[in-house]
């Protein structure tokens, strides 16, 4: 009845979303191909509304987008786009996009890769999966850098890498906090071996990081996995998930074919990681600013006792 | 009959053979019959070198799954003079899909550490394939800052289809595991040579795979993920596996071309298993060479040296100054 109601005016509206979260992506990413489907913005009339996945609500998008896209129903966290997420966390135009001139070529000359770039290129507006820069975040500046599902879901080829690596150089010549928030498939495969290897290069960046004494925040979104979990994203001195978020190393299809077994419920979820002390805290997106911010003042205090 | 061997070699097994057969003949009827013996060995050695010189990456594939290649354990007891096992993460378990210990090659101290595959099915299902657990990584790297501590460089052996993906892998923490030793091994201030004897399969691989050279067996391959899944996600049909299998790039030339390894160690004609204790020699070579050069570097030098080498891992466009960091 709803469905019709909404389908007869969807002429009349305009919504400003990006509309790369009701794509399913051609460009598949390592090991969980199947978390893309997991939440399908429904890409019925002309992007009018909404169904959640999780309570089968049918919502505005403009609501949607006005609750940082998160279901006003049932809490359901939808896929954001980085710049979305930057918008929201960071203080209004404080943010400075830096090395965004770093952009993938195609290496191994793998077939269709160069034409999966440009289409992803176009249809995010984004060079690749992950920006970069440095912001405020209430008031305290923050070395950040978010990651777009959208773009080739996620997936970490040299170019994400070598982006996150001269951010995490770069934060820690200038002393700043760190803050990554990740979304992704895991490495991309059409770089093959340079995929992979990004995971050593951006962790070693870490490691020299971690030894200069500056804190790192690793913020968790639905999905990550693969090559990305299993280095920068799970190396956090506080690693923060949000809720509902699948994270995981294998994928559930992969685990399920391997042992050929059902899964837990609620296995590889943020709660379910949070229970086996893998992440620090799970946070509504809604209270991610604020706790981000409670973070590095607690880290920024200098008490009389210490 | 053997019955592993593989499509490729059949030509060279036939060979030997009737070489075989014609040695037994000559003995049993007392006639003389080198000269035909050395025709026979002449062509086996060209038949297999024509075929060992243009390997298809499913072919190399092949040799490096092949099941009598030789394992960590096997190169372990050919090139030490003295070995000892040991075992646990000290948190949860002894993961058998990796062995570790401490040792002596030529008298050097060393700290070994690989994957571990099975001979024997019961041995598989025991050493999961090769496939680690969480405390697999975790026993890695107690033993990696134990080599630290007494400064032992450390040499690793890749040989692993992938990290397993199990439940209990998943809720004892895989990915930290793993980005926990990448982390961590990039600031061991001991030398770490790392050599894929094998199977070089994506993170599971790379997670005792940091160190100062990579080096790899002629006939092992290091991939991203393995063939069959690349071909099963990007192209939804497993038999794109072979196309896969040429498209990663995931032999030891191709890699030493595009910057990944270092070097490239010459198996024995025909593969390890052909030879293994040629190959255990030329590891032994490569690993002393290696040694000598890196024990010249002060710890900060080695740091910063492994540090740059992975730093400049990459390939990318660099829009603004319009030029590509190729390495
Ligand atoms: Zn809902």
């Amino acid at each position: 009845m709803f469905r019709e109601l909404f389908r007869s005016k969807n002429k009349y509206v305009t919504v400003n979303r990006d509309p790369q979260y009701s794509d399913r992506s051609e460009h598949e990413t390592e090991k969980v191909p199947e978390i893309r489907e997991r939440v399908k913005v429904e890409k019925e009339g002309d992007h009018l509304w909404t169904k959640c996945k999780s309570c089968q609500e049918i919502i505005y998008n403009k609501k949607l987008a006005e609750n940082q896209m998160v279901c006003p129903v049932c809490d359901y966290h939808f896929r954001i786009s980085a710049r979305d997420r930057i918008n929201s966390l960071l203080d209004e135009d404080s943010f400075i996009e830096l090395f965004s001139e770093v952009t993938s070529t195609n290496p191994l000359n793998f077939k269709g890769y160069a034409e999966q770039l440009e289409k992803n290129q176009k249809k995010t507006n984004l060079r690749d999966a992950v920006i970069t820069g440095r912001g405020k975040l209430c008031g305290t500046p923050v070395a950040l850098g978010v990651m777009d599902f959208g773009f080739a879901g996620g997936s970490m080829g040299s170019a994400v890498g070598e982006k996150l690596t001269s951010l995490i150089e770069y934060a820690a010549s200038k002393r700043l906090p760190l803050v990554i928030i990740s979304t992704a498939g895991g490495a991309r495969m059409q770089e093959g071996m340079l995929s992979l290897m990004q995971m050593a290069k951006t962790s070693a960046a870490l490691a020299r990081y971690a030894k200069a004494g500056l804190l790192y925040i690793s913020v968790l979104t639905d999905p990550t996995s693969g090559g990305v979990t299993a280095s920068y994203a799970m190396l956090g001195d506080i690693n923060i998930a949000e809720p509902g978020a699948l994270i995981a190393f294998a994928g559930p299809r992969v685990i399920k074919q391997t042992i050929s077994q059902e899964l837990p419920e609620g296995f590889q979820t943020a709660e379910f990681l949070l229970e086996h002390g893998m992440v620090d805290r799970v946070v509504h997106r809604h209270e991610l600013q604020d706790e981000l911010s409670r973070i590095l003042r607690i880290h920024r205090m200098v008490g009389e006792v210490s | 009959m053997n019955l592993n061997i593989l499509d490729f070699e059949r030509p060279i097994y036939e060979l030997e053979s009737k070489i075989e057969e014609l040695k037994n003949f000559m003995k049993e009827q007392n006639i003389d019959l080198t000269e035909e013996i050395q025709l026979l060995e002449d062509k086996m050695v060209k038949v297999s070198e024509t075929i060992y010189q243009k390997l298809h990456p499913w072919q190399i594939l092949q040799i490096a799954r092949h099941p009598e290649r030789p394992l960590t354990s096997d190169y372990i007891q050919l090139i030490c003079d003295d070995f000892l096992e040991l075992h646990g993460d000290r948190h949860y378990g002894d993961d058998q899909a990796i062995l570790g210990g401490i040792g002596l090659i030529e008298g050097n101290p060393v700290t070994i550490i690989g994957h571990q595959k099975g001979t024997t099915t019961r041995e598989n299902l025991q050493r999961n394939f090769g496939m680690a657990h969480p405390e697999g990584y975790r026993k890695a790297l107690r033993l990696m800052k134990q080599a630290e501590k007494f400064n032992r460089p450390i040499i690793t052996f890749i040989n692993t289809p992938g990290a397993y993906p199990g439940i209990g892998a998943e809720e004892r923490g895989q990915a930290e595991a793993i980005a926990r030793n990448l982390l961590e091994m990039s600031e061991l201030t001991v030398p770490i040579l790392v050599y894929v004897i094998g199977e070089g399969g994506s993170g599971g691989a790379l997670g005792i795979g940091v160190g100062d050279r990579i080096i790899m067996f002629q006939f092992s391959y290091y991939s991203v993920c393995t063939p069959e899944a690349c071909a099963t996600i990007l192209w939804h049909d497993t038999q794109e596996a072979k196309n896969a299998s040429e498209a990663l790039r995931i032999t030891a030339k191709d890699l030493l071309e595009i910057g990944i390894v270092d070097d490239v160690l010459q198996e024995p004609r025909g593969g390890a298993h052909r030879n293994p204790v040629a190959m255990a020699k030329n590891l032994k070579q490569s690993i002393l060479q290696n040694l000598v050069h890196l024990k010249t570097l002060s710890k900060e030098e080695l740091i910063a040296q492994r540090y740059s080498k992975f730093r400049n891992t990459g390939q990318y466009l660099d829009i603004q100054i319009n030029q590509s960091n190729q390495i």
